[in-house]
């Protein structure tokens, strides 16, 4: 049991930090060309400005860029506010989907703008299929690339060059990095026995004679990019530990791959921008080393049996079994809830409501640092922000100017930098807090106890970290919780994308100077030590408070 | 305004590049290659009717048939779900007591876990080999077949699903009941 499970952990995590090695690469490619003029290239960039228009044609400030992202999210929003409104009257809809309630079709756009794929419906229940592809798996792709255009951006800047141009940089990752790589992923998919069609629901009679309706649809292209783009909204309600949406062992491990390659990815593209890759393999170390120490707690606290049955004539061999499919293995479960909330992917591979309650804690520590690979590009954005702080705490604990890549940080781009970090333990926090102690959220709980709180702070925490998965007993599809997750969520979203920017953006006006022997090295044991110091002390130590009244309560109640 | 007219350009172009020439791409490679599994593996009875999905659970409550794990939603292959349940939770010790009472088991002969666990989708098709043969003999019973008979054709039907990676071997309830009435069939004539 032992062997299989270690086996299974480094033949996903390891396979996948091998194959990140040459899609970082590719993604330098596809997103920092050198000349653009000549060969490819050129040919690339006129098509790029015959899409976008004369606008694609310049570098931008750090506040234009910021502002054509804002302009291209509004209008995303928009457009899937437009479909999830509309959905009644629009074609492909052969179920008859009807309308949806005014702030659930807000919490959805929000959701889905901001890359979180929090879902407060079932898809299967409620959406079209127009709905599931024109919208929401449309957001999946430009969500995902105003991510990677962000962080392409901020490597530029941090290297001393302009930051670009965010019109050709979302183009730039939507056509040459998401959509080759989800097309070769909805391929493997089908070829595992994901269904895609545009047929709606099967009709079937058992062979006991009742009748079962069987949601079907498009599902394979939709769960390619949804993995990808650390994105997470399932087709259907639950996601996929649905058997359409995840047929199979070998889907299962296709679709954890596809979780963590993208942000892994990300990594060595910035180190490949900056022109510092030992720098990043320091960066990737500590990520890695912060996912392997969440993946050993959630594998063996998981490999316990399920508590509640302990007193009955139930075999006690095998771990908890409550929320998770048998084709996936033992270990399936509890690797996939720590990869889904490592990055900011958030679809499940089991029922993360009914983990073991400190298994339960693992996810909700990936989601507090968001950071250990994260999101596509805003991962790396988010390391960012912790490195800045690793470096000033270090450079006053040596006495000397704090420096970062020769760029001198100081009290300026320090406080935007924690203003950043620690907006998201407001957010998460101050939202348990006001849901914890009002109806809003005491009446919605499925469990009682300490887990019914559990349930209050991983939806908040799952709303800042732009995750999207959820402790899913909640009843979240409320007024208040539509309405609170969706403005935390947009808030969550654009702080940590506008502050890292404009951090950038202050650095860079000032002059450059030579990295000395008296500087803290970025590429060594001690900054990676400092860096991982940083992350406990600002990411994890906030939330200890809550998680002791949360998991680790309903844990100690187990053991009496 | 200028930025607004952008992006409503890209927009456009994402929307039909990335969404309807995507979508329509692999649906056409989807239908080509593996049309059974990309309508859903449906399985179909002699007269053409459908009988369910090989994928997606189904209810069995017979006690000729194999029965699945215990699903949160009832088997609704239209709203599919979890129980949601903590595993410390006093309704799933419930369900637990429940499916001890159906199965009947006893101390010396306890249920294997699967049976008495829901699904993350409420729809899993599988259960345990052992959970499977701890049904046999009740079915054996129930159909007039040699007990020995039922468990050598869970035994042929179980497979490792990850190989050396998830060796648990599991088995497909609905193909299960199909080969059982198959053999009432071929006994019959």
């Amino acid at each position: 049991m032992l062997i299989q499970s270690i086996l299974f952990v480094v033949l996903v995590v390891g396979g996948t930090a091998l194959l990140s090695w040459p899609l970082g690469l590719y993604m330098t490619w596809a997103m920092d060309p050198g000349d653009p003029s000549s060969g490819i290239a050129g040919w690339k960039n006129r098509a790029f400005r015959a899409i976008g228009g004369p606008l694609t044609g310049q570098e931008q400030t750090w506040k234009r860029y910021m502002v054509a992202l804002f302009a291209f999210n509004v209008v995303m929003f928009v457009v899937v506010y437009g479909f999830l409104a509309l959905q009644q009257y629009l074609p492909l809809n052969p179920d008859g989907k009807q309308a949806l309630e005014g702030s659930l079709i807000f919490n959805t756009a929000a959701s889905f703008t901001t890359n979180t794929n929090l879902q407060h419906y079932s898809g299967e229940v409620s959406l079209s299929y127009l709905t599931q592809l024109g919208g929401l798996m449309w957001l999946q792709f430009v969500s995902a690339a105003t991510g990677i255009a962000a962080l392409a951006a901020l490597a530029r800047g941090l290297s001393g060059r302009p930051l670009g141009n965010f019109f050709v940089d979302v183009q730039r990752a939507s056509f040459l990095v998401l959509l080759p790589l989800a097309f070769v992923m909805a391929i493997l998919l089908v070829m595992g026995g994901v269904p895609m069609t545009f047929d709606g629901a099967a009709v079937a009679t058992t062979l006991e004679g009742v009748q079962q309706t069987i949601a079907r649809g498009p599902v394979a292209a939709f769960v390619a990019i949804k993995q990808l783009g650390t994105n997470g909204g399932g087709f259907f309600g639950p996601n996929s530990t649905h058997p359409l949406e995840n047929p199979g062992f070998w889907t299962n491990i296709l679709e954890m791959v596809a979780i963590i390659i993208i942000p892994m990815a990300c990594v060595w593209m910035f180190g490949r921008i900056i022109g510092r890759m030992r720098h990043a393999g320091v960066i990737f170390a500590v990520m890695l080393a912060f996912l392997m120490v969440k993946t050993v707690g959630a594998v063996s606290f998981e490999a316990a049996p399920t508590w509640a049955f302990a007193d009955l004539p139930i075999e006690q061999n095998v771990g908890n079994l409550e929320g998770k499919e048998l084709r996936f293995g033992a270990t399936g479960g509890p690797l996939w809830s720590v990869l889904t909330t490592s990055t900011s992917n958030g679809s499940v591979g089991s029922m993360h409501d009914s983990l073991n309650p400190m298994t339960g804690l693992m996810p909700m520590i990936g989601m507090w640092l968001n950071a250990t690979f994260g999101g596509v590009g805003v991962g790396m954005i988010n390391m960012f922000l912790y490195i800045l702080v690793g470096v000033f705490i270090a450079g006053m604990m040596i006495g000397r100017t704090p420096e970062y890549l020769g760029w001198r940080v100081e009290a300026r781009e320090v406080k935007l930098a924690l203003f950043a970090l620690l907006a998201h333990g407001l957010f998460i926090l101050g939202g348990t807090a006001i849901f914890a102690a009002t109806p809003w959220g005491a009446d919605t709980l499925n469990n009682v106890g300490p887990h019914g709180f559990s349930e209050i702070l991983y939806e908040f925490t799952s709303a800042s970290a732009n995750n999207g998965s959820g402790f899913e007993g909640l009843g979240d599809n409320t007024v208040a919780w539509n309405l609170a997750t969706g403005i935390v969520m947009l808030f969550a979203r654009f702080i940590p994308i506008i502050l890292p920017l404009a951090i950038v953006a202050s650095l860079s006006a000032k002059r450059r100077s030579a990295e000395s022997s008296g500087s803290l090295s970025v590429e060594g044991g001690v900054f990676a030590t400092m860096l991982a110091a940083t992350i406990v002390v600002v990411g994890a130590l906030t939330f200890f408070p809550a998680a002791t009244l949360g998991p680790i309560a309903e844990h100690v109640m187990t053991t009496y | 305004m200028q930025s607004l007219l952008a992006s409503i350009r890209i927009a456009a172009a994402t929307m039909l590049i990335c969404v309807a020439g995507y979508a329509t791409a692999v649906w056409a490679v989807a239908q080509t290659l593996a049309p059974d599994t990309a309508n859903g593996s449906l399985v179909t009875g002699a007269d053409g009717a459908i009988i369910g999905s090989r994928q997606v659970a189904q209810a069995f409550t017979q006690p000729g048939y194999f029965w699945p794990r215990p699903s949160a939603v009832d088997y609704d292959a239209a709203a599919a779900g979890g129980s949601n349940k903590s595993p410390t939770s006093p309704d799933v010790a419930d369900r637990g007591l429940e499916m001890v009472e159906r199965y009947g088991a006893t101390p010396q002969n306890p249920l294997p876990a699967d049976l008495a666990a829901a699904s993350g989708a409420g729809l899993d098709p599988h259960i345990s080999e052992a959970g499977a043969l701890y049904q046999a003999a009740r079915i054996a019973e129930a159909r007039g077949l040699d007990p020995v008979r039922v468990e050598g054709l869970v035994r042929s039907g179980a497979f490792s699903p990850g190989g050396l990676l998830a060796a648990d071997r599991i088995v497909n309830v609905l193909e299960l009941n199909l080969a059982l009435d198959a053999m009432d069939r071929a006994r019959a004539e």
